[in-house]
């Protein structure tokens, strides 16, 4: 005779839970996607200032990733291989840009990029300006994202053995040979992860960027202008291009970092 | 030659000090000692990759103390392997030939015999994720020994392993170290081990050298309590001694040499304490009658205790004279102890030993 297994309670409540979350998180979505008419869409798609500021927005997301890449990546292997003296400090000083609410840090950088300060003074002598500028969103952008790159690399290089480094020395390779040969090639995925981790923090980013920047406008700036002068129904087709462009470039870069068995 | 002298790393909650080491050139030679006593940092300091607070160490008459490790010409093998997961197993054993360019045809000449010395030839496309526990050793050796470093560090070669290819990897260290001239220092907590493969040894216990000689020697004549009790022995008893005699409680015991100090502690191996139905004395024989305790079976042995006097202690039989004797609790026996077995502890000091 069958006897029925008594479920516990703690399955009901696991899922409720994700059954909430899932919906909290995809209703509104997926109503703002479905919402326009894809007459809305096609017309959004063919105003070349919409594609212009799509385009502005992945573009400065990936240089910030990339500057992310290039200047992050030895400091996250230096995070996580060597312990010195006020490492937990240096961490959470990576972490602020995190915490700090994002007009804060529009403010932060524009009070240094201003003519008032000598440093704002010398780039302007040299041609760097920041306020209203590409050169501002990327800065700004770079700001928010290098956290979400350096902790997501450093967590990838804490993962591979220390020994296998040490082996690599021991056989005459240098530590830069043995970074390339070794550490390298185990750790492109965690780079390929944080520098999505990065994009979409940078692309995701408004409060810091109307500070600093609000021309040329960057996609959510145009989504938040054309809600603020014309209304939601005019907003919602820019905001759903902005979601499916994003969703394929993330999707493609999601497939590209995960190991060939399991790519299929 | 490898020369260390004073050696001291200071990490947190750890303190290994006073390292004073000479290993032969071509020697097999073993650091013994539990885990957590700094026998691994050892191994690091000589291969280059922990930093040390103090000391300095040569390798064939050159100071290699500041050296990177690329540049001290020292092979290291780990527990776990450590091969480079994206590479072949080709791949991982040719890796360090691009840094020792100086002659590559005999190089690969080189890394064929080995691999074939080795057992590799067949495996030599494969991704090292698919090889079993004794391949994947097999390859981090032949890995290290590509490039003729002049000393190979194995640290706990054996441990990762399951006990058939535990033997089959001791059978092939022991053979590499036969045929090559390079210096072997192994590490490991398994004395068994160290008797089978080294020549000389040192014990280590809480960052400290116990006791440094050849491994028949601390085997036979441990220095200290630890390394009494690390090389499994048993009978460890406060005595007083005078001349060739030692008293234990109330059991007197003849020594074979004077042991040159008045107390302290002494130490018979359980497998040296005879059992026997009829008495059995001889020259340097010491004779008692004594009362069987207990019989505790440990599988291929038995463990039995025997009182004699007011004294405890354990002997270890073989199953064939366990039957033979019909050992049973609170049968009377004679027991014999040779001189030549009690072993006096005499850099023991007893003023900080607990043994009750």
């Amino acid at each position: 005779m069958k006897t029925k297994r008594k479920i516990d309670p703690f399955f009901w409540i696991a899922a409720f839970s994700s059954f909430t979350v899932v919906v909290f998180i995809l209703f509104p979505l997926i109503e703002m996607v479905v919402q326009p008419s894809f007459q809305d869409l096609k017309e959004t798609i063919q105003d070349p200032d919409v594609v212009r500021s799509i385009w502005l927005s992945i573009y400065t997301s990936g240089l910030a990733a990339l500057i992310s890449f290039v200047i992050g990546t030895p400091f996250a292997y230096l995070l996580a291989r060597k312990n010195f003296w006020g490492k937990r400090l240096v961490e959470s000083i990576v972490d602020l840009p995190i915490m700090i609410p994002h007009p804060v840090v529009g403010i932060a950088i524009l009070g240094l990029a201003g003519k008032n300060h000598w440093l704002g003074n010398l780039m302007q002598q040299v041609g760097i300006h920041i306020m209203g500028t590409v050169t501002g969103i990327v800065t700004v952008l770079t700001f928010v994202g290098l956290p979400f790159y350096i902790n997501t690399v450093k967590t990838g290089f804490e993962a591979i053995p220390v020994r296998l480094e040490n082996v690599s020395r021991s056989l005459g390779a240098s530590l830069t040979g043995t970074f390339f040969r070794v550490t390298f090639p185990l750790a492109w995925r965690s780079m390929l992860v944080g520098i999505i981790m990065c994009c979409a923090r940078a692309i995701s980013e408004f409060g810091a960027i109307v500070i600093v920047a609000y021309h040329p406008m960057i996609a959510p700036v145009m989504i938040y202008e054309r809600f603020t002068a014309y209304g939601l129904k005019y907003s919602q087709p820019v905001a759903v291009w902005l979601i499916v462009v994003c969703l394929v470039l993330f999707l493609l870069l999601r497939i590209f970092s995960m190991p060939k068995e399991k790519r299929a | 030659m490898i020369k260390i002298d004073s050696l001291r790393i200071e990490l947190a909650g750890f303190t290994l000090q006073d390292i004073d080491l000479s290993i032969q050139d071509g020697e097999f030679f073993t650091l013994l000692g539990p885990t957590g006593a700094g026998k691994t940092l050892v191994l690091e300091a000589i291969a280059g990759v922990t930093p040390i607070t103090s000391g300095r160490i040569w390798v064939k008459g050159r100071d290699i103390t500041h050296l990177s490790p690329e540049q001290r010409g020292i092979g290291i093998v780990y527990q776990d392997y450590a091969l480079f997961p994206h590479l072949s197993v080709l791949e991982n054993i040719t890796y360090g030939l691009r840094y020792h360019k100086a002659d590559l045809q005999a190089s690969r000449k080189w890394i064929k015999k080995l691999m074939a010395q080795l057992g590799l030839q067949a495996l030599s496309q494969r991704s090292i994720r698919h090889l079993s526990g004794g391949e994947k050793q097999r390859v981090a050796l032949a890995r290290a020994l590509a490039v003729n470093p002049s000393v190979l560090l194995l640290d706990e070669p054996l441990s990762a392993l399951d006990p058939n290819f535990r033997e089959e990897i001791r059978e092939v260290l022991k053979k590499l170290h036969q045929r090559l001239e390079t210096t072997f220092l192994m590490v490991t907590h398994d004395f068994a081990e160290a008797l089978f493969l080294s020549e000389r040894t040192a014990v280590l216990n809480r960052g400290n050298i116990e006791q440094v000689g050849r491994i028949s020697e601390v085997f036979r004549h441990p220095a200290t309590l630890f390394v009494a009790e690390f090389m499994g022995m048993k009978n460890i008893f406060p005595a007083i001694f005078k001349d060739t005699k030692a008293l234990v409680e109330n059991v007197g015991l003849d020594l074979e040499v004077p042991p040159g100090i008045h107390k302290g502690l002494l130490a018979i191996r359980p497998e040296d304490i005879i059992i026997r139905k009829k008495k059995f004395s001889g020259n340097g024989m010491n004779a008692f009658q004594g009362k069987v305790l207990d019989v505790i079976d440990r599988g291929p042995y038995n463990d039995v205790s025997v009182r004699i006097g007011d004294v405890i202690f354990s002997a270890m039989l073989g199953k064939n004279d366990l039957f033979e004797l019909d050992l049973r609790n609170g049968k009377d026996v004679h027991i014999s102890i040779p001189a030549s077995a009690i072993h006096v502890l005499k850099n023991q000091d007893i003023s900080n030993s607990d043994t009750g």
